[in-house]
């Protein structure tokens, strides 16, 4: 075969390669969207983490400001340390809180930033005092059953 | 032949010649890396491998992965409405291709595709002594032959799988939102939150690129080393598919156990 038409098509072949890994890598996978250039970090301590997962999502109103870093174990006070990794373009107040959520009934967990009214911002390695754990379903469903119990004798 | 040390015998044989091939595929492998820079010099024998291996396997390595695009948009939508779910159809099909499907299935065809001409390529060159002829005329086989052939099979691979996986996630949108109607900013926003470029795709062509050594490894290995018969080189392209498939097959659990052990 004739050398140009072979380096042709072999041209071809190579650009509709690298052409499907830049569509699969920007609009299937997040490297246009959740790629963050500029980070800090900031830790928040929790009794209880529930099924929070690293690289899960840092959300503030509903925005993914971050993704969650490390997550450890504080063997002096007890409690779950996560380390969240947050987009340098957003600050959020020293007061700020910090909390479980999940996505829809049965969907990821996630960190959800509630911004405080405080002047002074979180500065990076600082850590969150204000947390709220994860909600743990059989411990929601003792509560509510003990309430029950409760209700019943009183109308007894 | 009932003499028990017979069998002992043959079982050792067997095992030492397994061995032997082992440590001579690996000696072979050092030789190809050894000259592989002759034939990157003399680009236009590698620009041709990939001609062959790679642009003769688009049409096949495109069709299959639309159709396995399609049926996962077909499977994953029945599994998916009972719970209400059929959102997440995107991110279903774009991360069972991109981790799995995508490398592992293109890695077969190729293997079947092109793997199994490399080996006939040489092991007809060897029936008919043209290995032989070069080396009497002071050509290294192993440069001209064979290592254009193992990076071409090398080169083509990862792209092949990158274009299977893309046709697939095509497919999966094709059945889900054109012939379905799953909605389609859910599709394509539940897939991009779902499918991270380092551990997902990236993994993925890392999974490819080993693929695509060690098929074309395989493949020029059992082709120089054929026996120089027309049954030696039919044998050896069979041994290439089957070596091909159970090696892709065990190198994918070991690559995946040790990429996804499911910490995140």
């Amino acid at each position: 075969m004739n050398r140009t038409v072979l380096d042709l098509w072999v041209g071809f072949f190579v650009t509709l390669g690298v052409l499907a890994l830049m569509f699969l890598s920007v609009k299937v996978g997040n490297l246009s969207s959740g790629h963050l250039s500029e980070t800090y970090v900031v830790h928040a301590k929790f009794d209880n983490i529930g099924g929070l997962k690293v690289r899960g999502p840092v959300k503030s109103a509903g925005v993914v400001v971050g993704r969650i870093a490390e997550i450890g174990f504080d063997p002096v006070s007890f409690e779950a340390v996560v380390t969240m990794k947050l987009d340098g373009r957003y600050h959020f107040p020293k007061d700020t809180f910090a909390s479980i959520l999940t996505a829809g009934l049965l969907g990821e967990q996630y960190v959800g930033l509630d911004a405080g009214g405080s002047d002074k911002m979180l500065d990076a390695g600082e850590t969150i005092t204000k947390t709220q754990s994860a909600v743990v379903l059989e411990k929601l469903i003792s509560q509510f059953l003990f309430s029950k119990a409760a209700d019943g004798q009183d109308a007894k | 032949m009932l003499n028990p040390l017979s069998w002992v015998r043959r079982i050792g044989h067997a095992a030492v010649d397994r061995i032997w091939r082992l440590g001579f595929a690996t000696r072979f492998f050092w030789a190809i890396l050894c000259y592989s820079g002759a034939s990157f010099r003399r680009l236009h024998l590698t620009i041709r491998e990939i001609y062959f291996s790679g642009v003769l396997s688009l049409s096949i390595i495109t069709i299959s992965g639309l159709f396995v695009g399609l049926v996962l948009g077909l499977q994953g939508y029945e599994t998916l409405q009972r719970y209400g779910s059929t959102e997440a159809l995107g991110i279903l099909v774009a991360l069972s291709l991109t981790r799995e499907l995508g490398p592992v299935v293109a890695g077969l065809l190729f293997a079947s595709r092109a793997g199994s001409s490399i080996t006939a390529e040489i092991g007809l060159m060897k029936a008919t002594e043209q290995l032989k002829a070069m080396d009497m005329m002071a050509v290294n086989p192993i440069a001209r032959v064979v290592a254009p052939r193992f990076w071409g099979g090398v080169i083509a691979m990862p792209l092949l799988a990158a274009m299977f996986s893309a046709m697939g996630v095509l497919g999966g949108w094709l059945v889900g939102v054109v012939l379905i109607g799953v909605d389609d900013g859910a599709f394509w926003s539940q897939m991009q939150a779902g499918v991270d470029f380092r551990y997902d795709i990236w993994n993925g062509v890392v999974k490819s690129i080993v693929f695509g050594i060690a098929v074309s490894l395989i493949a020029v290995f059992e082709g120089y080393d054929s026996e120089p018969t027309a049954e030696g080189v039919s044998r050896a392209i069979t041994r290439t598919v089957v070596t091909s498939a159970l090696s892709i097959l065990a190198l994918d659990f070991i690559l995946t156990s040790f990429m996804f052990r499911g910490t995140s």
